[in-house]
């Protein structure tokens, strides 16, 4: 993975390279000045990059072999489900019948994607034990927002919006869930974790009230420990008149083993991007679709998608709908290759997912245990926390273990999250790692363990394998660069 | 399951391996926290479609996608917002690079340093076109970054107002209508002069609480707004300019920021993005320096490592929500990382003189289309400054008229009478793509003298 190469693609260009080829146009060139107002033609061309095709190919290339997928190597990144991206579902994607059609031709021309809509939606109403699914949210926090507009609306709708004001969130959610909270129009109530890493009845219970929207929960949660009152849990807060969010990052646990909908969720989302199988892209596209049970289905995103006798249809007359979340109907290449890995996999697949990727994870807790801290003793699902507060005493942070596993030639896991861990690190296996993989990366951590106790400065001074060494996060935030500067090109 | 699967490489024997490492004797003991009365039993079963072998699998899907009428065997004459555009097959091949395609978020910037380098390179090249200071390295699609920009918009000057122009996209105004349903501020709409926006309407609306003006450039009818002068009504009141701007139309038109936008917003599916039923499409955020600390999303930014070579990292996180939660700008996490790749691989092969003949042949191609059609007697409701896209008034309902040219082996324009208030009107799109021979054949069923 080390490469010299360091040039910028404006760097390698040469006025009057082209790696293009558009075809000989047969009409008579326009004439821009007879077609648009002089003061709207552009004065400067944009500098954009001139190259050859090798070239453009040579960069990229030089390019991905500095950064790091699933196919380089292990992933243990906790709360983003890193598993294996299948290979066939990318050929599948880029059918033409999926890749190249157009989101408004007309619907008769276009049933075959919205066969593939309607099953996908079918088959994650199974999973989530939801009503009615939508297909538009974009990636996890836009379901995240979408199912608290939907408490909005459905509140207001109960005359009781002005009331309703307030959004309970733990204190080990993902920081997207505060943040979609607020920008649906909400208040912030944070609640704190009980000893076990839970959410405490007790708490719940304190911080509820007639002022309350709903609850977010992401369970198991984000120390992979599952919600044990769950049931107990529901009961409070519809009790109080308020409603459940299931924030589904880490649904892989649980995928055929019990479902959002029978713990009691009202709204759910799903990161098709993890659970799914669907690769990240280096932080995008992913996929969100939600789910509601029935008393919420009038405020879902608009358009949705129906089935009359063998013809598939998408409507548009939902008054109550919180409206459109997204342009045309999601990310549907996305949403492609979800539909084929659920295939792929089947009811019985996928429970053995969620089987292994849980026992993976307690493999690794446990073989962990006598080198880190482990705040929660108890048994784990598809995640777990460790702490490198005994590193911390040695004078290694847990920053530098993760820049040390690089050099054995793994990703790090999540690090400082979630924030009510010192110096934590979460990890997450996946089902679709063997077994003298997990012991690779467990044997990994033991030796940096062990070098934290005798060579803490060879941990500290890590990564050394990679095409950077450390980089100056700091500066880069008080002197920020984004873009090019021309005159200042680089040794 | 009883016959292994080709995704999961754990065995019986690893299994028995790891339970006795972990302690416990069954899978069963490590889901005894999950309370009973919510477990899947077998009388409570998860249902799903059955499982496919990999040669089942791709038959079925190619069965599905089989149904549906595609470019590669009709002209497509539809844009709206999604277009039908030239991509060099380098782009394919860089996607599919596993180093990137398998990637998460750069959390660990000496490991995605590929990454990151190709998401400044990106932010660079939109700044280029946009003629921005700024670009963050992408959100969901077009329309959310529009949202997003209401968002910072209303944030930025704590006014609790926008005004859109009636030209733009339909699905751009609902979908702002739902960002400002979550933030609870006004959304006024100014209406049409023709295909333009109307410069009175929106005058009289604009005031000093509008915290932003939104107009598409060139707008949803094709037609090429003078930006400049919605620039001076807006300067009057401190009010903000947001211009949702077609990339590909910039290398030939003035970019916003020359002219005077705030922030500038888009979708860079033009660029080297298949349409994909509408997505995985690209948004992209471009702003003056002094909204900087305010833009959504990731921000990719140079730095030097130990040795002062020159790295790249993800920046300004304290805008972000993993840093500050309820007090975050955006609660945005996941960018569109791999098709802002897409949209960069294709401005390297396309480049910078190459990006200006394709833009410069949808403008031919387009303006040859309505020529024809104006010379043949047809009424252009849109006879005026644009770029690829144009409104023509059909002598018939345009489902009439959808119907003939799918005859013809072509997909007809959008039907746009509704919002224009007017019968069988139709937005035509001619890009580079289609050839003089479907621009005959789609003027000769338009003007009645087609089979």
């Amino acid at each position: 993975m080390h490469t010299t190469y360091n040039d910028l693609v404006f760097e390698i260009s040469r006025k009057g390279r082209q790696g293009y080829s558009l075809p000989e146009s047969s009409i008579e060139k326009t004439d821009l000045k007879d077609v648009i107002p002089a003061h709207l033609m552009r004065e400067t061309p944009a500098e954009l990059p001139e190259l050859s095709e090798l070239q453009v190919m040579r960069h990229y290339t030089a390019l991905s072999n500095k950064n790091f997928g699933i196919e380089t190597g292990f992933y243990p990144l906790g709360s983003c489900t890193m598993k294996y991206n299948p290979k066939v579902n990318e050929d599948i994607a880029r059918y033409s019948g999926f890749s190249n059609i157009h989101p408004l031709q007309p619907e008769m021309t276009a049933q075959g994607a919205l066969e593939l809509m309607y099953r996908l939606e079918e088959n994650l109403k199974e999973v989530t034990g939801m009503d009615a699914i939508s297909l538009q949210p974009a990636a996890g926090a836009q379901g995240e927002w979408s199912g608290l507009l939907i408490f909005k609306a459905y509140h207001e709708a109960n005359g009781e919006g002005n009331q309703r004001k307030k959004i309970l969130v733990p204190d080990s959610a993902h920081g997207t869930n505060p943040a979609s909270a607020v920008v649906a129009g909400f208040d912030v109530v944070e609640i704190k974790s009980n000893k076990e890493g839970r959410v405490g009845v007790e708490a719940l219970k304190e911080a509820i009230g007639p002022d309350t929207a709903g609850l977010m929960l992401t369970n198991p949660n984000t120390l992979g420990l599952f919600e044990v009152d769950i049931v107990e849990i529901a009961r409070i807060v519809h009790d109080a008149g308020g409603l459940l969010y299931y924030d589904g990052a880490n649904a892989n646990a649980i995928l055929g083993k019990s479902t959002p909908g029978e713990m009691g969720f009202d709204v759910v989302h799903l990161n098709l991007h993890k659970s799914f199988s669907t690769p990240h892209g280096g932080g995008g596209p992913g996929s969100g679709p939600i789910g509601v049970v029935d008393y919420l289905t009038d405020f879902m995103p608009s358009p949705r998608i129906e089935k009359d006798a063998d013809t598939y249809k998408l409507t548009y007359d939902h008054p109550k709908s919180i409206g459109r979340v997204k342009g045309y109907y999601g990310n549907f290449g996305v949403n492609v290759r979800a539909y084929a890995y659920i295939r792929s996999m089947g009811a019985a697949g996928l429970q053995q997912v969620s089987e292994d990727a849980v026992l993976h994870a307690n493999y690794l807790k446990a073989r962990l245990e006598p080198y880190y801290d482990t705040p929660f003793k108890s048994i784990c699902k598809h995640e777990f926390v460790l702490s490198g507060n005994r590193q911390k005493k040695l004078g290694v942070r847990t920053l530098d273990i993760a820049k040390r596993l690089l050099d054995y030639g793994f990703y790090a896991p999540t690090v400082y999250f979630p924030l009510i861990v010192e110096e934590c690190l979460m990890i997450e296996p996946t089902e679709t790692e063997a077994k003298e993989t997990l012991d690779a990366f467990a044997d990994a951590m033991i030796e940096i363990a062990k070098e934290a106790e005798e060579n803490p400065e060879h941990v500290t001074g890590a990564p050394y394998t990679k095409s950077v060494r450390r980089l100056d996060e700091v500066t880069a935030a008080r002197k920020p660069i984004v873009t090019y500067q021309r005159d200042t090109k680089a040794e | 399951m009883d016959k292994q699967h080709r995704y999961l490489p754990t065995t019986k024997e690893d299994r028995k391996e790891m339970l006795e490492t972990i302690g416990v004797s069954s899978i069963k003991d490590l889901f005894s926290d999950i309370p009973e009365s919510t477990r899947a039993t077998k009388e409570k079963t998860v249902e799903l479609e059955e499982a496919l072998s990999e040669q089942a699998l791709t038959r079925y899907m190619k069965g599905l996608a089989d149904v549906n009428i595609t470019t590669d065997t009709h002209a497509y004459f539809i844009g709206a917002g999604t277009y039908d555009h030239y991509i060099p097959s380098v782009v394919n091949h860089v996607l599919l690079r596993s180093e990137f395609m398998t990637a998460y978020t750069p959390y660990q910037p000496e490991a995605s340093q590929g990454e990151l380098q190709a998401l400044f390179e990106f932010q660079t090249m939109m700044c280029e076109l946009t003629g921005m200071d700024v670009a963050n390295s992408s959100l969901y699609d077009g329309f959310t970054s529009l949202g997003e920009a209401c968002n910072l918009a209303t944030s930025a000057t704590k006014r609790n107002e926008v005004v859109y122009s009636g030209a733009i996209h339909p699905q751009a105004k609902e979908v702002v209508g739902t960002y400002a349903y979550g933030m609870e501020y006004d959304v006024k709409e100014a209406g049409l002069d023709g295909t333009y926006t109307d410069m009175d309407a929106l005058k009289e609306l604009v005031s000093e609480q509008t915290a932003a003006v939104i107009i598409q450039y060139p707008n949803f009818y094709g037609t090429i707004e003078d930006l400049k002068a919605v620039k001076e009504l807006c300067d009057a009141t401190k009010t903000l300019l947001i211009v949702m701007a077609n990339p590909l139309a910039l290398a030939l038109i003035e970019s916003p920021g020359k002219l005077g936008a705030d922030i500038v917003v888009g979708d860079t599916q033009p660029l080297g993005l298949p349409m994909n039923f509408g997505g995985p499409h690209c948004g992209y955020f471009a702003v003056k320096k002094k909204f900087m600390r305010k833009v959504p999303s990731r921000i990719v930014g140079q730095t030097t490592d130990e040795d002062g070579k020159r790295g790249f990292v993800m920046t300004l996180q304290t805008r972000e929500q993993h840093i500050r939660r309820e007090k975050a700008t955006s609660n945005m996490s996941s960018n569109q990382a791999l098709t802002a790749l897409a949209s960069s691989v294709f401005l390297s092969t396309v480049g910078k003189v190459g990006l200006q003949e394709m833009a410069q042949q949808n403008i031919s191609h387009a303006h040859y289309v309505k020529n024809q059609l104006k010379a043949k007697g047809m009424e252009i409701l849109s006879d005026d400054a644009f770029f690829n896209e144009f409104v023509v008034k059909c002598n018939e309902p345009i489902e009439e008229v959808s119907k003939k040219l799918l005859e013809q082996s072509i997909v007809s324009g959008y039907d746009v009478s509704d919002y224009l208030g007017t019968e069988n009107a139709l937005l035509l799109c001619v890009t580079e793509k289609r050839t003089k021979e479907e621009m005959d054949t789609l003027v000769d069923v338009l003007t009645g003298e087609g089979k």
